[in-house]
């Protein structure tokens, strides 16, 4: 009897074609012990620990910062007393693009997106009455990640803790600036490089900080979850072979990479790509780059939820979205999450939708039953088929990567922005035709609805620029400007040397040199990157 | 015959906001309407767009803005463009625009405020209008002056 075809496939974000049915026949040829292994055992697919959360649920790690960091420290005691094990800090754009709070750039940005670092000494207001030893700190910083360390060390060290017990995360992936998200200064060449200089200083001296955390903004911008994860190993791979080159042992850098993945309203879809792209890395790390250290065969994740599909239609829906994501995150094997709140699509999260999004996780771990058994869907015909097909596609895709130069060389000449935008584009035209279904949006509208219900937004305090513009003003009038150039005209005679600039960075951090003032020098050195051809 | 001169539209992504996916959806909607677009990129400074409206003759310029600074942004290009003759190019907004804002920008003088839902053909068919106004206006204020 002949297998039920899929009905005319409806959009989806996966990339994935799935079957109506699947039964033994479909996961015959799968090995136990070769292809999925125990949870904790290569290769990994059904999870990095052998007790799963039985012991102890994913981290709970909700992003949050704005305004300037007063505002910040306020709403990250409020988090850590409502039961968050770790600090997860969003940046300003001006932050994010090296641009100082008083830049005619910085104009209308300043602590919007997240939190105005404009020196040390915000840093230092940050953490007031945090202390750094006990709490790991994960930055959403790229292009300036490397002044953030700088400052997140030097907090450090005033506090009087030992940069052995210094734990956090730099998002630090430049690669996915360039094809996704956007906030990049320097071309691609030296930004990868500055993402190696922190691998390396993190691999050196800073054993408990994760110096990249390989992001899945692609996603985000038209790739399918399948060519976002193939993406995302192959800048894996060219961060791992740049560091190789400088000396350091596959087995040394790998412990300081992370990923950062997304679960869809594909639910299935994602929790076979991600067991299947946790199973491919493993199998990459030992056979093409001869890992023996288990850890740097394990893909440690962090999990957001794909904020795209929150609408701003019928909002409060959202709310089972982001707790369908969630639980596919669960049933993933994450290590961390972040479930977006329901009011993503208009602002920054207020502090109610927040509270939300972080109970959701608390009633996944204490009312479930989804953490007393280790990857539960392990062995459904569906899961197990699927995970293998994910992982065909992701070594095609990877296959093709190479065969077109890399990824380094596609980012620069715009293909992969291309051909994202145009999917970008495929996939509008099937939720304005219906062809992807969207509730509230494109099926169940309520046509009544526009002014009937006003989400709650958060409200940006107007004087934030000036409080941040005199704040630092203050600083450069007090600080000590001859060490300020010293620094400076050391971090550029490095840079044109081509050395690590992290202990560069440092005594510039360190005498209140400011973003903007430490990026100057940078953008002299490297320029600055223009994007072409990229729609 | 004079042949219709093709609508040359410019889309800019103003200030620091780097998601640009609806700008690049939008720019291809409208190539696959007929319409040149420009794509300025990310990062651009105001002068920047105006300087580009300028030197591309556009008919439209199109911003997209999600970082929540749409206010200053449009009264400052809008200020500028005017300084620079070119208040006749009409100005459309699309992103994260709060309803309660969609008064204070058209009273700016944005044209079309397109905030998140709006759907590709409901901008499209928008700067095509805007376009042949603005050409309509061009063309009876050129008789005018011949006259």
């Amino acid at each position: 009897m002949s297998k039920p075809k899929p009905s005319s496939q409806s959009f989806r974000d996966s990339g994935l074609n799935i079957d109506p049915l699947y039964t033994p026949e479909d996961v015959k040829d799968i090995d136990y012990y070769r292809d999925l292994g125990d949870p904790g055992k290569y290769p990994y697919t059904r999870g990095l620990f052998t007790e799963g959360y039985n012991k102890r649920p994913w981290r709970t790690l909700q992003y949050a910062g704005y305004g300037v960091s007063e505002n910040t420290n306020a709403r990250w005691k409020f988090l850590l007393s409502q039961g968050q094990r770790g600090l997860n800090l969003a940046f300003d754009l001006p932050t994010q693009l090296g641009y100082d709070s008083d830049d005619p750039r910085a104009f209308g940005e300043v602590g919007r997106t997240g939190v105005a670092i404009d020196t040390l000494a915000d840093m230092e207001t940050l953490y007031e009455g945090i202390n750094v030893g006990e709490i790991s700190s994960s930055f959403v910083i790229n292009a300036t990640a490397p002044i953030i360390l700088g400052m997140y060390i030097t907090v450090a060290e005033k506090q009087g803790v030992q940069m052995d017990k210094l734990a956090g995360t730099l998002a630090n992936d430049m690669l996915k600036e360039f094809t996704a998200r956007g906030n990049y200064i320097f071309p691609p060449e030296p930004s990868t490089k500055m993402v190696v200089d922190i691998i390396e200083y993190c691999a050196r001296y800073l054993p408990r900080m994760n110096a990249v955390n390989i992001g899945c903004h692609m996603l985000h911008c038209g790739a399918t979850q399948i060519q976002t994860f193939a993406l995302m190993l192959a800048a894996t791979t060219v961060y791992v072979q740049e560091s190789m080159k400088r000396g350091l042992t596959f087995d040394q850098i790998m412990p300081h990479i992370t990923f950062l993945t997304n679960t869809t309203m594909d639910f299935i879809s994602s929790v076979a790509s991600h067991r299947a792209a946790r199973r491919l890395w493993a199998k990459i790390a030992r056979e093409k780059f001869g890992a023996e250290d288990p850890r740097s065969m394990m893909m440690r994740m962090g999990t957001g939820v794909f904020t795209l599909p929150l609408v701003d239609k019928q909002p409060l829906n959202n709310i089972a979205r982001i707790a369908i994501m969630a639980l596919a995150a669960a049933l993933s094997g994450t290590q961390s999450m972040h479930v977006a709140s329901y009011d993503e699509s208009y602002n920054i999260p207020s502090e109610e939708a927040t509270r939300i999004s972080l109970m959701i996780q608390h009633i996944l771990i204490h009312e479930t039953d989804i953490c007393a058994t280790a990857d539960p869907l392990g062995g459904s015909y569906a899961i197990e088929a699927l995970t293998n097909q994910v992982e065909e596609a992701i070594k095609e895709i990877l296959l093709d990567i190479e065969k077109q130069g890399g990824i380094v060389e596609m980012t620069k000449e715009g293909v992969i922005q291309r051909q994202l935008a145009k999917q970008a584009y495929e996939e509008q035209q099937a939720i304005e035709t219906g062809k992807k279904v969207v509730i509230g949006v494109n099926k169940y509208r309520i046509e009544e609805e526009r002014g009937k219900y006003e989400v709650q937004m958060l409200e940006i305090d107007p004087k934030v620029t000036e409080k941040q513009i005199a704040r630092l003003s203050k600083v450069k009038a007090s600080r000590d400007n001859e060490a300020v150039r010293r620094c400076l005209n050391g971090l550029e005679s490095a840079a044109r040397e081509g050395q690590n600039l992290i202990p560069y960075i440092i005594p510039a951090v360190k005498s209140y040199c400011s973003v903007g003032e430490i990026c100057e020098v940078l953008r002299q050195v490297y320029g600055v990157y223009e994007e072409t051809g990229t729609v | 015959m004079k042949e219709e001169r093709k609508i040359r539209v410019l889309v800019a992504k103003p200030g620091l906001d780097g998601h640009d996916r609806g700008a690049k959806v939008l720019v291809l909607a409208l190539r696959e309407a007929g319409m040149e677009v420009i794509y300025t990129g990310r990062h651009l400074m105001l002068e920047q767009i105006v300087a580009c409206a300028i030197q591309e003759d556009v008919d439209v310029i199109g911003l997209s803005i999600l970082s929540g600074s749409h206010l200053t942004l449009a009264e400052a290009l809008i200020k500028q463009m005017r300084d620079k003759g070119l208040s006749n190019t009409p100005v459309v907004l699309g992103g994260v625009i709060p309803q309660r804002d969609i008064p204070k920008l058209q009273e700016m003088g944005v044209k079309g405020v397109f905030p998140n839902g709006a759907s590709l053909l409901e901008v499209s068919d928008f700067i095509v209008r805007c376009a042949h106004e603005k050409h309509n206006k061009e063309s009876s204020s050129k008789k005018t002056s011949r006259n």
